[in-house]
């Protein structure tokens, strides 16, 4: 009943609610009707309502074959490289603009570290064959010019988990800096200059006072990243990547096996069951690591 | 004290000298690509790609030109990045107002009903078949704008921003009868600059970055993308071969080889080129922005 009344005397709020709640209604919500592909035998000439229930059939089949377990561990094993790679040299970086303190110099490389933050993934993967590609990539001549033999990375999928962490640091690790720096020009200045004063050196007012601050929040921000292990970055790896089968050994994530699986128009049962599966253990894996955040501390956990 | 403040002097130029070090591992990358586009294409075969090349040409570009698939899918990205950015924005304000205000009892629910929507999502294979089964938008423009409308971590950037502007601004005005959208409109907006920049950053360089929705529902090679057009290059040369054999013919040149190389890298120039000449006149309304709402959305 205050609801109904709530509704009937804020009417022009609700008014202009009404665009978003359609939108997640249609493209948020419905999909979510659609999950039910999971359990059906699909069939595009039936559709989504009238393709047969075959119950867990189609996890069935995904669990028997070779592929859920490469898929699964690099899916896990790329965002762990990612996000360790992707802290430490955030941290590092906004320890060091802070430290070295105003310089016109500094400004500048500031922004230039973020700009590859902006620039997308297909133009990096233009950047990544001129690199990369053999014979005549930057990589391969150094290589043949320093007399070691070239790697050929387009056909090489052991040499992919780290190349991509370097891609994924280099566009990323910038951006991410940002908010530690906020964080640490929020410090206390009195700290560092009593500790000035008793003889600390540079090092040790870093390690003894910075890291020591920062540490809420790096736990935080890797709780967090945490709960989004199990969604793989499509648009990374697919315009990397592409249609070359020679490196999903390495590269195939839970996201690229889906998305390539509807570009071919194959399998959309088990597809659709895959999609499900990741969608609840993200789930779970977001909502848990949000209660221990919430754990640590209040203040920092998103609901 | 002299030599302590010399040691420190040394001890800021070393720092100085590692920041440039930082920013050229930062900038070479893009550098490469920028420089080769502009070699002309015998001198990259010959020599690779360089920091400076050796000889400079600019048939890479006279050729993109020339032809109409860069151009078409350039204006095609224009149009539904302007469109899908204006259109995002309104939709975002609209949503995340009256969630920002204290008036509604239900706000929280609502809230809510957005946020599950980050939680939790159907997966690609029901929205696939949503968007081409029921909502027909396969070969449609409007397949780049209308799936990403409203960024939800977005909306709830702007509700924080809109929370922390001080109510008695628009309370004189409600009283005096103005409607909800009027005070949206004429106070809370113009008060809300710098979160309307950094979030319409954030959303025209999503649109910008466009392929997947390409990939999946556009067949129609006059409707790419011009980040979907760079993959198709990437993966298949003979694309860049025909673009540059179609320039090269209207060239009376002494150069020898089609820029089918260098056309690749041209057109990568060419779309990161937008971003990168706005990007720092935008940068400094986004830091402010962006550390709003950054951990708590």
């Amino acid at each position: 009943m205050a609801r109904l009344k709530d509704f009937l005397q804020n009417w022009p709020m609700y008014l202009l609610l009404i665009p978003g709640i359609v939108f997640a209604l249609i493209f948020s919500y419905a999909p979510m009707v659609g999950i039910i592909i999971a359990f059906e035998n699909f069939n595009p000439i039936q559709g989504l309502f009238g393709s047969s229930y075959i119950g867990w059939q189609n996890f069935q089949v995904f669990f028997e074959g070779q592929q859920w377990i490469q898929v699964t561990f690099n899916t896990l094993f790329l965002n762990t490289l990612f996000i360790v790679a992707g802290t430490v040299m955030g941290i590092f970086l906004a320890i060091f603009f802070t430290e070295i303190g105003k310089h016109w110099i500094i400004r500048v490389v500031q922004s230039v570290v973020i700009l590859p933050n902006f620039i997308s993934w297909p133009i990096v993967a233009m950047i990544a064959l001129v690199f990369l590609q053999s014979p005549n990539g930057v990589v391969d001549q150094t290589m043949t010019q320093l007399h070691m033999t070239p790697i050929q990375f387009y056909s090489q999928p052991g040499v992919w988990p780290v190349t991509l962490m370097i891609m994924n640091t280099w566009k990323t690790a910038g951006f991410g800096a940002i908010i530690y720096m906020a964080a640490i020009m929020g410090f206390d200045r009195q700290l560092y200059e009593a500790a000035r004063i008793d003889g600390a050196s540079r090092m040790q007012s870093i390690f003894q006072i910075t890291l020591p601050m920062l540490r809420p929040m790096i736990a935080i921000l890797l709780l967090l990243s945490v709960g989004n292990m199990f969604r793989g970055n499509t648009d990374m790896i697919y315009s990397l990547v592409g249609n070359n089968s020679l490196l999903y050994p390495t590269t195939n994530v839970i996201d690229t096996y889906v998305f390539r699986n509807v570009l071919d128009g194959v399998n959309f049962g088990i597809t659709g069951a895959v999609g499900l599966m990741q969608s609840v253990m993200g789930f779970v894996l977001v909502v848990t690591m949000n209660w221990i955040a919430r754990k640590l501390n209040p203040e920092y956990a998103l609901f | 004290m002299h030599t302590v403040k010399r040691r420190r002097d040394v001890g800021k130029m070393a720092g100085l000298g590692v920041a440039v070090a930082i920013g050229a591992v930062a900038l070479y990358p893009v550098w490469l690509l920028v420089a080769n586009s502009f070699a002309g294409e015998g001198s990259l075969m010959r020599y690779g790609y360089l920091l400076i090349p050796h000889h400079w040409s600019l048939l890479a570009y006279v050729s993109i030109f020339d032809t109409g698939t860069v151009p078409e899918a350039y204006l095609v990205t224009v149009f539904f990045t302007v469109v899908g950015t204006l259109l995002s924005l309104i939709i975002t304000a609209l949503t995340a107002y009256p969630l920002s205000t204290r008036q509604m009892k239900n706000r929280n629910l609502i809230a809510f009903f957005f946020y599950f929507t980050m939680l939790f999502s159907g997966g690609l294979v029901p929205t696939y078949i949503l968007i081409t089964e029921y909502l027909h938008l396969s070969n449609s423009i409007w397949v780049y704008i209308f799936p990403s409308l409203l960024n939800v971590w977005n909306m709830f950037v702007m509700m924080n921003y809109f929370r922390s502007i001080p109510s008695e601004l628009y309370e004189a005005a409600r009283c005096e009868g103005a409607s909800e959208l009027r005070i949206l409109v004429r106070i809370v907006l113009p008060l809300s600059l710098p979160a309307l920049a950094t979030i319409g950053l954030f959303y025209a360089v999503g649109y910008w970055g466009e392929w997947q929705q390409a990939a999946l529902y556009i067949t129609n090679e006059n409707l790419w993308s011009l980040q979907f057009l760079i993959l198709n290059l990437i993966q298949n040369i003979s694309i860049a071969e025909q673009i540059a054999q179609a320039g090269f013919s209207n060239v009376t040149s002494a150069v020898a080889i089609a820029p089918s190389e260098t056309v690749r890298l041209a057109t990568a120039v060419v779309t990161m080129g937008p971003i990168v000449i706005l990007f720092p006149f935008l940068q400094r309304f986004f830091v402010s922005g962006l550390t709003v709402g950054a951990i708590k959305g």
